[in-house]
């Protein structure tokens, strides 16, 4: 080692004397721009905030709004129904901003710096995606934390179920933001993009209602195409099974989504998500590695 | 062993590089070396294949034909070797303006795998070298444009690259700024012994280089020293005001010394190979000179000569920003 040391102070040129190689090298850069993303939202406290704005909003506001209008249905109240879907839809804007922020990064220069370097495009792409699953769990964390007030329990089992499931939904949407942001390259073209591909996402995925048998069949089908909808069947099984309600509660407020008669197993909601959120990734790293 | 034989391998080697987009032949057949710890200006008006050479160079675009080496690595074959081994600062920003100077470099360290246990002294050095170690802990956000730019060459130098590729990096820059960073390049050429690859539309930039390439139409139109390509251009000119006639001075010139001589109002302007040692054979042909003035090729003319543009005016062309004191000059010229 001082040999190398010594080398170097002679000759500054060699000074590369050991570098990393190979998958070590891809981790530790996988590392720093995740690092990055932490990073810079954690400096970010108007979009920390202004990311709250939204899930509270649907929570408290729409919520107790609807929940003052409609019986409580057999003893549940309607936002305790509507958390796992404000959980889920929540975090995907905070994710889809993570993702698209790779076009800040272009429009700013700093994508070059990233893709200059002798990495993988796809240690870019893995990074990204963690960090924005990262940053979005932990607004899922603060929204989690005010479980209490629309009557879901502080479970230990439950919360670890929730977490793993924003971080499943929050890696997948980033990686759809990634796939945008190859495609877009401007600012002013991928905002309104967003907007238009989220909100159906979030409408369709069985967290503002309940997308049992009474629907219109074409809802039903948008619905079930809706990989959005599986996480927020899944968080919604969670939350009920650790709830005590009266027998009949869970007809109509059913967590499971349904294919014609069969009952989704929660297993299989999550496998869903974990396939969709691998398959985007897959696209993200191909199209991202061929295109810039 | 192998950082004996890295100083006699060239910088740079291209053997008939060519690039095509479609119907469109960027570059049409390059050769060149760049010896290392050259200071080497690559010239070119904007469209000149200027950009694309420097992007098959530094891997981010391949070459349709030929092939190129950096650093003794193949540009196509050996990608992570060749981006191992140089640094770039782009003519646009290219820092993380959210993070501080610090963590801009330690992304730099980490996605270039640099061994762990340097990256703190490297970081105080590259950062010494610049004169931004007080900065360190700064966001980029507030720095000026100078130290940002600074900034980056600490970036580009970080991990010890042999060639160092700086695309128009005072663009933008005001004149103390620029001043400020040409000491910095001069004082890490003097530590680092590295190799740099300079593109630019100043002239007196163009003059700091050891060797020029001008390009143009996809080809190197001419390669050499400042002073050689100013010598190949034209001779000196002295400019000679006397009490006599100007014409009847200009006649007596070309038949006494037998060299080229024409009148520019009361000026006659001589044209001599060796302007300095010639001079003095104009004192003894009895005229009574009241001024002698004697001017060189400049670059500028060199560059005019092969590329039938001004330097500055490739600059205007590009819509850049220029120095107000250029500015000033080339409405000047123009008139």
């Amino acid at each position: 080692m001082s040999a190398v040391i010594e080398r170097e102070r002679d000759l500054p040129v060699a000074a590369v004397s050991a570098p990393d190689r190979g998958l070590r090298h891809e981790a530790r850069a996988v590392k720093v721009v995740w690092q990055r993303d932490v990073v810079r939202f954690r400096k970010d406290k108007a979009r920390i905030i202004s990311s709250m704005m939204q899930p509270l909003l649907f929570l408290f506001v729409l919520g107790k709004g609807l929940a003052a209008a409609m019986p409580r249905t057999n003893g549940l109240d309607f936002t305790t129904f509507l958390f796992p879907g404000t959980l889920a839809t929540g975090v995907m804007f905070v994710a889809v901003f993570s993702g698209i922020s790779i076009v800040w990064d272009r429009e700013f220069g700093f994508l070059r710096e990233m893709l200059v370097a002798p990495i993988s495009r796809s240690s870019i792409v893995v990074g990204k995606c963690l960090g924005g699953a990262t940053v979005a769990t932990f607004q899922g964390l603060i929204l989690l934390a005010l479980a209490g007030l629309v009557g879901v329990p502080y479970n230990p089992l439950l919360i670890l179920g929730c977490v793993l499931m924003i971080f499943l939904v929050a890696f997948s949407i980033t990686a759809f933001g990634m796939v945008l942001a190859v495609r877009v390259k401007t600012i002013q073209a991928v905002m309104p993009l967003v907007q238009m591909l989220l909100t159906p996402l979030m409408f369709l995925s069985g967290s503002l209602f309940p997308v049992g048998a009474s629907l219109p069949l074409w809802l039903t089908i948008a619905t079930r195409l809706n990989p959005i909808s599986y996480a927020v069947a899944a968080m919604r099984t969670f939350v009920l099974h650790f709830i005590h309600t009266p027998a009949g509660a869970l007809s109509s407020f059913q967590g499971g989504l349904t294919w014609g008669s069969f009952v989704v197993p929660t297993w299989l909601d999550i496998l869903v998500v974990v396939g969709c959120g691998l398959a985007l990734l897959g696209v993200a790293c191909a199209m991202f590695s061929k295109a810039e | 062993m192998s950082t004996l034989t890295a100083f006699e391998t060239p910088a740079v080697t291209i053997t008939g590089l060519q690039k095509r987009y479609g119907d469109v032949e960027a570059v049409r057949g390059i050769d060149l070396d760049v010896a290392p710890g050259e200071l080497f200006g690559f010239l070119g008006p904007n469209g000149a294949g200027k950009s694309t050479t420097i992007k098959i160079l530094c891997t981010l675009v391949q070459p349709t034909a030929g092939t190129a080496r950096v650093a003794g690595y193949d540009v196509v074959q050996q990608r992570g070797e060749v981006r191992r081994n140089i640094g770039l600062v782009f003519q646009e920003t290219t820092l993380d303006d959210y993070l501080t100077a610090e963590h801009n470099l330690r992304f730099h360290a980490e996605i270039y795998g640099m061994p762990r246990s340097i990256v703190d002294r490297r970081i105080g050095e590259v950062l010494d070298l610049v004169g931004l170690s007080e900065r360190r802990h700064h966001d980029v956000m507030g720095f000026s444009g100078g130290m940002k730019r600074r900034l980056e060459i600490a970036r580009g130098l970080l991990h010890s690259p042999r060639v160092l590729f700086l695309d128009e990096p005072t663009v933008g820059l005001d004149p103390e700024s620029r001043a400020t960073l040409w000491k910095y390049v001069d004082e890490l050429r003097r530590r680092e012994h590295i190799t740099v690859f300079l593109t630019t539309h100043y002239m007196d930039e163009a003059e700091r280089c050891e060797r020029i390439a001008i390009i143009d139409s996809g080809r190197i139109a001419a390669l050499g020293t400042p002073s050689d390509l100013k010598a190949r251009v034209g001779s000196d000119r002295i400019h000679l005001q006397t009490t006599a006639e100007p014409a009847a001075v200009a006649e007596l010139v070309r038949e006494r010394l037998g060299v080229a001589a024409s009148v520019d109002g009361d000026v006659v302007v001589v044209d001599a190979p060796d302007g300095e040692r010639f001079a003095p054979r104009l004192f003894e042909l009895g005229l009574s000179v009241t001024s002698v003035r004697i001017t060189r090729p400049t670059l500028d003319d060199v560059f005019l000569a092969y590329t039938g543009n001004r330097l500055q005016e490739a600059e205007k062309k590009a819509g850049r920003q220029m120095p107000p004191a250029m500015r000033m000059r080339m409405r000047g010229a123009m008139r």
